[in-house]
C-alpha cells in the first residue's frame, strides 16, 4: 500500500504520461510506429492514382509507418466484394475508400473520425450536405471525405450545337472566373433545348438505365421538383402531387432522348459525346477529358456547367467517396494521422491536378483550384465543375430517405424503373403503385 | 531376467501386426481411391461446401446480420413481384439456352463425326473456340455487336434496309441476346461430348442396320439416341446447373435491364446483396436455386442410374 500512495508528482506524471500515450498517434523509430494498410480507389484517369500515393509515401518516411496501399478498382464493383469480404472477415485493411453509401451500410464497424474531423472543417472550410449526409451516422462522423473518386455529374455541352440549335449560348451562362448567369437556365428552358437538339438529330445524352450516371442524373431532376420516395423520416411519399410533376416532366423529356436510353450503361454518355452525336451529357469531366485525347476538335467545344433549375432550386449529382477506418484497425492513431495528411490543401491540390480536374473535394475552401480554372481546351471549361459559386446544391439521388432505405432505392435504380416503365406505356398510377411496393420492401431492418 | 526375455516377444510382435495391418489397409483399393480424392475433397469441402453451409446461415439472418430470423428472408421474397420476375426469367434462361445448345450440339457433332478423321481434329479445335475464350471476355465483344448505340449488328442490318434492332434496350429482345450469347458459348460444350459419344457406338450396329435397309431417321432413333440417352442426360444437368447459375454473360450485356427484364437469379442476388448492402436477402435469392436444380438432378440421375442397372 505504501507504494501504492498517490503523491501530488506521481498524479501529473501519470496525467502526463496518459495524455501523451493517447494524443501522440504512435512513437517514432524505423517503422517504429508500426504498420497500417490502406485500399485506395484505384482511379479510372491514368496515373491519376500518383498523387494520393506520393503524399502517403511521403507521410509514412516522415511518421515511420510501414505502409501498405493497394489501388483497388470499381470496376466489376471489386471494391464493394472487398469490402463485404473484409466486414464479414473483421479483418483486411485499416482503411478503406468507401463509395457513397457504404460507410452507412458499415457504421457498426468503422472508427469514429470525430476528433479530427472538426479541426479538418476548421481548415479547409465545411463539407457540403451530401458528404453530411452520408459521412455522419447518429451524428457521429465515421469518415473522412476523399478527394479521389469523388465528383459532380453535371451538364456537360457542346458549345457549337446548344447555340446552333437550341439559342443557348452556355459560355456566355456560365462564364469563365466569374459566378453564373443561369437565371433562366431551368426546367423548361433544358426541356426545349432537349426538343431542339432532338429534332436537329444531336439528342442530349442522358441515360434512363439502371447503373449510377442515369440514377444521378433522374435523381437530380426529382430533387429539382422537391419530388421524394421516402422522406427524411422514412415515410413513403411515392404518390405525392411533386413525384407526378417529376414524372410528367421526365415522360416529356425521355421523348427527346435516344430511344436506347433504358439501356444505357456508364460508358454510353462519354461515346454519345465523344462520337459527336449529342449536344449535352451529364457526366464529370472524364468524358471531355477522353474527347481531348480522341476527338480534339469536339473537345474544343465542351464546355461543363450547372444544371437546370427546378420549382425546388437547383441540384447537381454529387457522389463522393469517404475514407472509413475499420473497428478491427490495429493502427486507428496512425490511420487518422494519414487521413489528416491526405486532406491538406496542399496535398488535395496535388490530387485534383494529376486528375485532370475529375477529383473534387467535397470542402468548401477548395473549390476554386487553379487546376478548374486553366483546363483546357476550351480554356475555363471546368471553371464551374466544381460548383464554386455554390449556386446548386449537390445531391444524391434517393436522399434525404434515411441512407439505408435511400441506398435501396438507388442501387435498385427505381427512378429510372419509374421513367422507363411509364415510357414503355405503363399508366402513371400502375408506375407509381410498383414504386411503391419496392420502396415497401426496402423498409426491412 | 526370465520376465523380461518371456515379454520381448509380445512387445515386438505388437508393431509388426499393427504394421502388416496398416499395409493391408494401406493396399485396399477404397483407400488408396479415397486418398487420391482426398485433396478434391478437401478443396471441395473448403470452397463448396463452406460457402454453401455459411450462405444458409447468412440467409437467415436480419439486413445488419445481427439478428436471428428464420426463413423470414424466404417469405419476404415471396411477396416481391420482382423475385417472381427472376424466377420466370430464370426459368427461361436457362431451359431456353440448354435446349437450344443441346440442339446445335447434337447437330454439329454428327456434322464433325461425317467428315473424315484426317480433317476432323481441325474442325473440332476451332469449334471449340467459344467455349475455351473466358466468357467474361468473349461477352464483351458480343456486348460491342449488341452495344445501344453503335452496333455493329445494326450497322450491317442497316445496309440491308433493316432495323435497328434494341438488342439490349427493349425486354424481348435483351432477353434474346443473353439467351443467343449463352447458347454460342455453350454449344460447343455439348458438340464435343455428342461427338465423344457418337465415337463409342458400335459401327457394327449401323452396318446390321444398313443391311436391314434402315432409313437415316430409323438409325438415329433406334441407334444413336439411345446409345447417347446417358451423355445426353448428363450434359443436360450439367449444363442446367451452370446456366442457371450463369451471371458474367447476363452481367456484362444487360447487368438484369431494362427495367430488370433480364435479370436471373444469380445477378439479383449480387444487386440485392452486394450492390444493395443486403448479403442475407442476396444468400436467399442464390440458395433459392438450390431446390430447383435439386429436383432436376434427381429426375435426371434417377433415369441415368435405371438405365445403369437395366444394361
Amino acid at each position: 500500500m505504501a507504494n501504492g500512495k498517490v503523491t501530488r508528482r506521481r498524479f501529473l506524471e501519470t496525467s502526463a504520461a496518459s495524455a501523451a500515450f493517447v494524443a501522440a498517434p504512435f512513437v517514432r523509430g524505423a517503422h517504429a510506429a508500426g504498420s497500417l494498410s490502406v485500399a485506395f480507389w484505384d482511379h479510372w484517369v491514368p496515373g491519376a492514382n500518383k498523387a494520393t500515393e506520393e503524399v502517403a509515401r511521403a507521410w509514412a518516411e516522415k511518421e515511420k509507418v510501414d505502409l501498405k496501399m493497394d489501388f483497388i478498382t470499381s470496376q466489376g464493383n471489386k471494391n464493394l466484394l472487398t469490402i463485404a469480404a473484409e466486414a464479414q472477415a473483421k479483418s483486411g485493411h485499416d482503411i478503406f475508400a468507401f463509395p457513397t453509401w457504404y460507410v452507412h451500410e458499415h457504421a457498426g464497424q468503422l472508427e469514429a473520425v470525430d476528433d479530427i474531423m472538426p479541426e479538418l472543417i476548421r481548415q479547409n472550410g465545411n463539407v457540403n450536405g451530401t458528404v453530411d449526409y452520408l459521412a455522419k451516422v447518429k451524428g457521429r462522423w465515421m469518415a473522412v471525405p476523399s478527394t479521389p473518386g469523388s465528383q459532380i455529374k453535371g451538364p456537360c455541352s457542346r458549345i457549337d450545337l446548344m447555340k446552333q440549335h437550341a439559342g443557348i449560348d452556355v459560355v456566355a451562362m456560365y462564364p469563365a472566373g466569374q459566378p453564373p448567369k443561369a437565371e433562366n437556365w431551368n426546367m423548361d428552358t433544358f426541356l426545349k433545348a432537349a426538343e431542339a437538339c432532338h429534332k436537329a438529330g444531336v439528342p442530349f445524352g442522358i441515360g434512363l438505365g439502371q447503373t449510377t450516371d442515369s440514377v444521378d442524373t433522374i435523381g437530380a431532376f426529382f430533387q429539382s421538383f422537391g419530388a421524394e420516395l421516402v422522406d427524411k423520416d422514412g415515410k413513403i411519399t411515392v404518390k405525392s402531387d411533386a413525384v407526378r410533376q417529376t414524372m410528367e416532366y421526365l415522360r416529356k423529356l425521355a421523348a427527346f432522348l435516344p430511344p436506347d436510353a433504358p439501356a444505357w450503361d456508364d460508358a454510353s454518355n462519354n461515346k454519345w459525346l465523344v462520337s459527336g452525336r449529342g449536344a449535352l451529357v451529364c457526366n464529370p469531366p472524364s468524358a471531355w477529358a477522353v474527347a481531348k485525347r480522341d476527338a480534339p476538335d469536339i473537345a474544343r467545344q465542351c464546355w461543363t456547367h450547372g444544371m437546370p433549375a427546378g420549382p425546388k432550386g437547383r441540384f447537381a449529382p454529387y457522389l463522393p467517396y469517404l475514407w472509413g477506418i475499420w473497428s478491427f484497425s490495429r493502427n486507428k492513431s496512425a490511420a487518422k494521422s494519414l487521413l489528416v495528411a491526405l486532406s491538406t490543401h496542399e496535398a488535395i491540390a496535388k490530387m485534383v491536378e494529376v486528375s485532370a480536374g475529375y477529383d473534387l473535394p467535397a470542402w468548401e475552401k477548395l473549390t476554386t483550384l487553379k487546376t478548374w480554372a486553366e483546363a483546357e481546351p476550351p480554356r475555363g471549361t471546368l471553371y464551374h465543375y466544381p460548383n464554386p459559386h455554390n449556386h446548386q446544391t449537390l445531391s444524391i439521388a434517393a436522399a434525404p430517405a434515411p441512407p439505408n432505405i435511400a441506398n435501396q432505392i438507388y442501387n435498385q435504380a427505381v427512378m429510372t424503373k419509374m421513367v422507363a416503365r411509364n415510357l414503355g406505356g405503363e399508366r402513371l398510377e400502375a408506375t407509381l403503385a410498383w414504386a411503391e411496393n419496392e420502396v415497401e420492401g426496402f423498409m426491412r431492418g | 531376467m526370465s520376465e523380461i526375455a518371456v515379454r520381448q516377444p509380445a512387445t515386438f510382435a505388437a508393431p509388426a501386426r499393427s504394421r502388416s495391418r496398416l499395409r493391408v489397409f494401406m493396399r485396399q483399393r477404397s483407400t488408396v481411391a479415397f486418398l487420391f480424392t482426398l485433396p478434391l475433397l478437401i478443396l471441395v469441402s473448403v470452397m463448396v461446401v463452406y460457402p454453401a453451409f455459411y450462405a444458409m446461415h447468412l440467409a437467415t439472418l436480419n439486413k445488419r446480420m445481427d439478428r436471428f430470423i428464420g426463413l423470414s428472408n424466404f417469405t419476404f421474397l415471396f411477396t416481391r413481384e420482382t423475385f417472381w420476375m427472376v424466377v420466370k426469367q430464370s426459368c427461361i434462361f436457362a431451359v431456353s439456352a440448354v435446349i437450344f445448345k443441346a440442339l446445335i450440339g447434337f447437330v454439329v457433332a454428327h456434322l464433325v463425326h461425317a467428315i473424315p478423321e484426317k480433317g476432323q481434329r481441325k474442325w473440332r479445335g476451332m469449334l471449340l473456340v467459344p467455349w475455351v475464350i473466358p466468357p467474361a471476355l468473349s461477352t464483351l465483344a458480343w456486348l460491342w455487336l449488341f452495344d445501344p448505340s453503335y452496333s455493329a449488328f445494326n450497322y450491317v442490318l442497316g445496309g440491308l434496309g433493316i432495323g435497328p434492332i434494341p438488342w439490349t434496350g427493349d425486354a424481348m429482345w435483351a432477353r434474346f441476346s443473353v439467351i443467343l450469347v449463352n447458347i454460342w458459348y455453350g454449344a460447343p460444350f455439348f458438340m464435343i461430348m455428342y461427338l465423344a459419344a457418337l465415337k463409342s457406338v458400335p459401327a457394327e450396329l449401323y452396318e446390321v442396320a444398313a443391311i436391314d435397309g434402315a432409313t437415316f431417321w430409323q438409325r438415329l432413333w433406334f441407334i444413336t439416341l439411345p446409345m447417347m440417352r446417358n451423355i445426353i442426360a448428363i450434359t443436360t444437368l450439367f449444363s442446367l446447373i451452370v446456366t442457371f447459375a450463369n451471371f458474367d454473360i447476363v452481367w456484362i450485356l444487360t447487368a438484369g435491364g431494362p427495367i430488370d427484364r433480364t435479370h436471373v437469379f444469380a445477378t439479383w442476388a449480387f444487386r440485392l446483396g452486394i450492390q444493395g448492402g443486403d448479403i442475407p436477402l442476396g444468400a436467399s435469392v442464390s440458395l433459392f436455386m438450390l431446390p430447383i436444380l435439386a429436383v432436376a438432378a434427381v429426375f435426371i440421375l434417377r433415369d441415368v442410374n435405371k438405365r445403369a442397372e437395366r444394361m
